[in-house]
């Protein structure tokens, strides 16, 4: 039994404007220890994804579909159950640090708030505990800065915080949506290296939502590459890196510059993310695909499953690049 | 660099610019002095016309607020901004006004750089109400067409508004606004880092083909290194308000020398799983000091791993060729 098996989610926004299907059945499963990668531009589901598995959406969204964590079905579950959950199994960490935090509250309390209630531990005991686990992300003087307020840190420093706090109860599942977008490139390498370290040392299984793909490159066992609420791949981190199959894919990796790329003009994808509201009969990428075709604009062309449980949805033949020497 | 030296004079040289912002809140008793976050202290450099400098660094190293010293949005404390002969440093609204004509921006932000009330048509029309008032309203039709057309959006969205737009074409709308005077230099604060990847790499690509039609200079504030590298000729590096290094795109990345340079470019991620899971990072130790007390003589010797007694003495200055130049006395490139 997997740690975390999800299958034909779907969330769904009512608006003024008429219903926005945000994510649409998706699948994925997550083993104890293991780290998948959500990638996808903004506006294509992977933040809802994540909030829909915490039962954090907003009011107008529903949710439909299985989220089994430990075999046991947590979508829609009424608050308290959830609370119970929350924190003890899954926690979550979020893109602002700042807004994540109370500004009103000391963080030794934010901290110890979470011990108490959960673990029903005393005040000493939060404390101690609470200073080991800030000593665990590496945060310099750590008894001093219990009684420090959140704005007296820097960002690097509150998102040690936020981390601090998510695994405060040892649980199983860390949800980390795009925890170091906010922060410079140096503290980035500071984070991404305690998460690394923190899977090792507690077995936590992490679910990275980012739409950087150097940062999944670096942390990631499997990668989910969404566009417009939809799977377009699913793979490990090498087959997705090293070769890929979805014209998405293909497009996504080719237009990052790198500190290696040379030449003049970067290969980009053309034109825009599609209006969630308004979208296109059959495969939402086709506008901007090289190499869409008529039963494109028909279709959506199905979750097909290859070997090594790699997935893609897509018309166009497997290119030869992707079979290629690998066990494909 | 040094035959374009030879043949053209620099479009903008920067001597010595400090921007210092008092804050007299801070201070326990009046009779204190009061103390100052020193934004940037003391950068200088040449811009050639058509030439692309990128002005790299973390938030906080004061990159933002040189660019809008260069365009007059904030004050600088002291030092000279030469443009065409004149120095900017000190000019008064009246005197920027027609500075800028020649000298445009383009925000970080791409929705929030726009007059939400505006239609873009009107947005993109109004630096041309303001510069050429004369011009009749089907020239001034005419020319926001045309230029729309360059940026890549469609004559038929000129009636539109902002909010309807995406941040991609948004950036694009605000493209637009900065060239529709043709001006020589354009300062582009983080114009991408709040784009997506796809689109990201539309907007530099679009940024460099109008440069070469133009041959405009670019001013590149980024914190994404690699988009910085793709877009530049030259690369300020910057730490604290402070030049760390200055050289050429290919000699920086080829061969960084600062060693705060060296931790920056460590930290880039790869998207190459095999390379990034294998990479040495230099971690950086502790936090970025406060701009309001910084460390004395080199700002960046509490965190440096090569800092040695005499860093704390003496303020290190650029050093080195015309190719590449280093702020530090331990690493001579």
């Amino acid at each position: 039994m997997s740690l975390l098996d999800v299958k034909d989610l779907q969330v769904h926004f009512s608006t003024p404007e008429g219903d926005v299907t945000a994510v649409n059945n998706l699948n994925f499963s997550l083993e104890a220890g293991q780290t998948l990668g959500i990638v996808g531009e903004s506006g294509s589901g992977k933040s809802q994804t994540a909030f829909s598995i915490m039962g954090l959406l907003a009011k107008n969204g529903r949710t439909g579909g299985e989220a089994l964590f430990e075999g046991k079905q947590i979508l829609n579950l009424p608050e308290k159950e959830l609370n119970s959950i929350r924190a003890e199994k899954i926690s979550m960490i979020f893109q602002d640090p700042m807004t994540s935090l109370n500004p009103y509250m000391k963080v030794g309390t934010q901290l110890m708030e979470v011990l108490r209630l959960h673990k029903g531990m005393g005040k000493e005991e939060a404390f101690e505990e609470s200073v080991r686990m800030l000593d665990a992300v590496k945060m310099p003087e750590s008894r001093k800065r219990m009684t420090m307020y959140p704005h007296e840190f820097s960002g690097g420093m509150r998102q040690r915080v936020m981390i601090a706090m998510a695994l405060l109860c040892r649980p199983k599942l860390l949800i980390a949506d795009e925890p170091t977008t906010a922060l410079d490139v140096t503290v980035q390498a500071q984070i991404m290296e305690l998460l690394n370290d923190l899977k090792r040392d507690f077995n936590t299984a992490i679910i990275m939502i980012t739409h950087d793909l150097g940062v999944v490159a670096g942390i990631c066992d499997k990668v989910l590459v969404m566009y417009a609420g939809q799977t377009m791949e699913y793979g490990t981190t090498d087959e997705i890196f090293y070769r890929p199959s979805h014209p998405y894919t293909i497009g996504l990796l080719e237009s990052i510059p790198t500190l290696k790329t040379e030449g003049e003009i970067l290969p980009t994808i053309q034109g825009n993310p599609p209006n969630l509201l308004n979208l296109p009969a059959g495969c939402p990428f086709q506008e901007r695909c090289s190499h869409v075709m008529d039963i494109c604009r028909q279709n959506m062309p199905a979750l097909e499953t290859f070997e090594n449980n790699r997935r893609r949805a897509c018309f166009w033949a497997v290119p030869e690049h992707t079979t290629e020497g690998a066990s494909l | 660099m040094s035959t374009h030296q030879a043949q053209a004079k620099p479009l903008l040289q920067v001597r010595n610019v400090c921007v210092h912002f008092p804050i007299p809140a801070s201070r326990d008793w009046p009779w204190q002095p009061i103390p100052k976050v020193k934004a940037v202290d003391g950068v200088s450099f040449d811009l050639m016309p058509g030439e692309t400098l990128g002005v790299v660094g973390e938030s906080g190293c004061g990159k933002s607020t040189l660019a809008r010293a260069l365009i007059g949005l904030v004050k600088t404390t002291s030092g000279e901004i030469l443009w065409g002969g004149k120095n900017l440093a000190g000019m008064n609204d009246k005197g920027f006004h027609k500075v800028r004509r020649d000298m445009q921006m383009i925000f970080q932000d791409p929705l929030a750089s726009l007059n939400p009330r505006m239609t873009i048509g009107d947005i993109i029309a109004e630096p041309l109400r303001n510069y050429e008032a004369d011009l009749s309203p089907e020239e001034v039709k005419a020319r926001v067409r045309q230029i729309m057309d360059r940026v890549g959006l469609l004559p038929n969205v000129i009636n539109r508004y902002p909010h309807e737009f995406s941040g991609g074409q948004c950036q694009r709308v605000g493209i637009a606004r900065a060239l529709i005077l043709k001006p020589k230099l354009i300062i582009c604060d983080e114009p991408v880092s709040a784009l997506d990847v796809s689109i990201q790499a539309q907007v530099v690509n679009l940024l460099k083909e109008l440069q070469e039609e133009m041959g405009l200079s670019l001013v590149f504030i980024a914190h994404d290194l690699s988009v910085v590298k793709h877009i530049s000729d030259r690369v300020l590096v910057m730490y604290l308000g402070n030049e760390a290094e200055l050289a050429t795109s290919e000699a920086l990345y080829a061969k960084p020398t600062h060693p705060y340079t060296q931790a920056l470019l460590s930290a880039v991620p790869i998207p190459d799983p095999e390379l990034e899971r294998n990479k040495t990072i230099q971690l950086l130790e502790g936090d970025l000091p406060s701009p309001i007390n910084p460390p004395s003589g080199c700002v960046f010797r509490t965190r440096c791993p090569r800092a040695i007694e005499n860093c704390a003495k003496e303020k290190p200055v650029l050093k080195g060729n015309a190719v590449h130049q280093v702020a530090c006395p331990v690493t001579a490139p």
